[in-house]
């Protein structure tokens, strides 16, 4: 059984920061980290090959600067077999759509997965598209909102978070699964993983390789642009008390209860 | 410009043959982006034999008209026979705009679609306009996990598609003298395949809580522990509130996700929002800034959330929430 995990490599939390000629994020900047999500759709697959009679070969995918080895050296410390990074110029700035299209051509190349796990959504875009879009591309089932995944007869049963409860539902085969936090609890590398880490090498695939029409990939190609960034303007005018004194905190309290009766709250 | 493509489309949604009023904050969007292009505006609903007396509430909310897909498979959300009817329908009808809710069906279907048809999708707007000159989308949201905000075009490929936060406006008011048509569609059996199966629902109804309370108390870095979130819960167990908590309280393990406010939690838009230590990032302020009115209590006179604050409290939380709590229950005692 083969199964593919989805790792991205995102600016380490509050640290991001976008171009602001192109509005999309930087991502050479320092301090990458695996999208936290990306660690417990890791889990999930490395307690599913636990828990498996037979032989499940673990791979990972990213796409990202050559820098974002190194997340993938971090999947492979924490138990994942090979990694695979899609890394090349002519990738950059894709939108949801074009990443989707670019790791669908990637896996088509790679291999046949039995499951394709990824987070929810990254820390950075945090769209959440990417997942359901590559499902479609792909021609599989996409199952979001995922708390908790095990094996079922022909495919998978997994067990969605909903605004009004849990739905719990199976698949007839293959499945891209998109994770929540809920799903696990991500592991900490071992000595002898770190170990095994530093000496795998990663494969490397760019465009030419993958043979991907331009058409398809990188900014140009996306169908969406960002037109403009800007700060946020829902300013009030605020009445300001100052609460740093016992008189203070008593009218600071005092108003709130006002705020309470005035819109019939209290 | 691709003028083969025309009309607004809302995605509405219905859970038991119910309309689900995420339906209406979507037809009063539509319903200005339609007029601003002078389009009409259909809402689309997808379900089991839904009643014209449930269907006209679409109407009377915004909609000219609704176009019903009904088949028995189609009672429950499923990606694959939702998404099969609705490209389906795209390609015949050709619209211009599809706005979805950004509920977790909103979010799968949505995406399933663009990844199908090349289309560009806009996730979690918070606010959606018109281009004076192109008459193009603009789909604003939250962005880069930091202080910004991002407006999003697509160009070239139709419809465009969005996304919105559910509670990022008000519901569209009804009419119920508005004029509509309502056009009933029953897909062909191939497009209602699924390779998913729902073989269980487990109702747990308070994960919506937050999101209809009247008052939330929210918490964040400044509760500083676990133990503390027992002030914000005994004040809201006295006004009948909601507990919130910012991302970080939530990373931090002291507040469930259940209650997590902002971008990658909930939006609520209750009538009062109390901020107790809580700085204010964006991706926070985007899950609140339509309350009603908003009061925060924060140590730095700095933080950015007194800007968006009817009231701001210069103080400490936790001399400010006791006290606070305690006249209540006095004041509740007398009476």
């Amino acid at each position: 059984m083969n199964i593919l995990v989805l790792i991205k490599q995102v600016p380490e939390s509050q640290a991001t920061r976008m171009d602001e000629s192109t509005g999309t994020i930087v991502r050479e900047a320092a301090n990458s980290v695996i999208n936290p999500l990306d660690l417990h759709a890791l889990e999930c697959a490395l307690i599913l090959r636990e828990q498996s009679d037979t032989t499940v070969n673990l791979d990972c995918l990213s796409m990202g600067p050559p820098a974002a080895v190194s997340v993938l050296k971090e999947a492979i410390a924490l138990g994942a077999d090979q990694g695979y990074l899609l890394s090349d110029r002519k990738f950059a700035g894709s939108d949801t759509w074009c990443t989707a299209r670019t790791l669908a051509a990637a896996i088509a190349k790679i291999g046949s997965y039995d499951l394709i796990l990824c987070g929810e959504r990254a820390t950075d875009g945090e769209t959440g598209q990417t997942g359901p879009a590559l499902a479609a591309m792909l021609d599989l089932p996409v199952l979001t909102y995922a708390s908790a995944i095990s094996r079922s007869a022909g495919g998978w049963r997994v067990r969605r978070m909903l605004e009004d409860g849990y739905e719990t539902v199976e698949t007839t085969g293959p499945a891209v699964v998109c994770v929540l936090k809920e799903a696990s609890v991500p592991r900490l590398p071992t000595l002898a993983g770190k170990r095994r880490a530093r000496a795998a090498s990663c494969r490397v695939i760019d465009a030419a390789e993958l043979g991907i029409d331009p058409a398809d990939t990188g900014l140009n190609a996306s169908p969406t642009r960002v037109v403009s960034i800007f700060r946020p303007n829902h300013l009030k005018h605020s009445e300001r008390l100052s609460a740093l004194d016992p008189a203070g905190v008593e009218r600071a309290v005092e108003k709130i209860i006002a705020i309470f009766r005035q819109k019939g709250v209290l | 410009m691709n003028s083969a493509h025309q009309g607004i489309w809302i995605l509405a949604e219905q859970s038991q043959g119910r309309i689900d009023p995420v339906s209406y904050e979507l037809l009063g969007r539509g319903r200005i982006l339609a007029d601003k292009r002078k389009h009409p505006l259909t809402a689309v609903i997808l379900g089991a034999e839904l009643p014209d007396s449930e269907l006209q509430q679409l109407i009377a909310r915004g909609a000219d008209r609704v176009l019903h897909a009904s088949a028995a498979e189609l009672a429950i959300f499923t990606p694959e026979p939702y998404s099969a009817c609705l490209c389906a329908l795209i390609q015949e009808e050709k619209p211009e705009i599809l706005l979805a809710a950004a509920t977790s069906s909103g979010r799968t279907v949505m995406p399933y679609i663009a990844g199908k048809m090349r289309l560009g999708l806009t996730a979690d707007c918070t606010d959606l306009d018109i281009e004076a000159d192109s008459g193009l989308l603009l789909q604003t949201r939250p962005a880069a996990g930091g202080n910004i905000m991002a407006t999003i075009k697509t160009p070239t490929e139709r419809p465009q598609m969005a996304t919105v936060r559910p509670h990022s406006s008000r519901p569209a008011e009804p009419n119920s003298d508005r004029p509509g048509e309502i056009c009933r569609w029953e897909p062909p059996a191939a497009l209602l395949s699924s390779r998913v199966r729902r073989v269980s629902f487990e109702r747990a109804p308070d994960a919506r809580g937050i999101q209809d309370a009247e008052v939330v108390i929210a918490v964040g870095r400044g509760i500083k522990k676990a133990e503390n979130m027992s002030l914000a819960r005994k004040l809201a167990g006295l006004l009948d509130a909601a507990v919130g908590a910012s991302r970080e309280a939530v990373d931090r393990g002291w507040a469930p996700y259940s209650g997590q406010v902002g971008l990658s939690g909930k939006t609520v838009s209750p009538k009062v929002y109390l901020a107790a230590g809580i700085s204010g990032a964006v991706q926070h302020l985007a899950g609140m800034q339509t309350s009603d009115t908003i009061i925060a209590i924060n140590t730095d006179p700095e933080a950015p959330i007194f800007q968006y604050s009817e009231l701001a409290i210069c103080g400490d939380l936790f001399t400010i929430l006791p006290l606070l709590t305690d006249k209540i229950a006095a004041s509740r005692k007398q009476s």
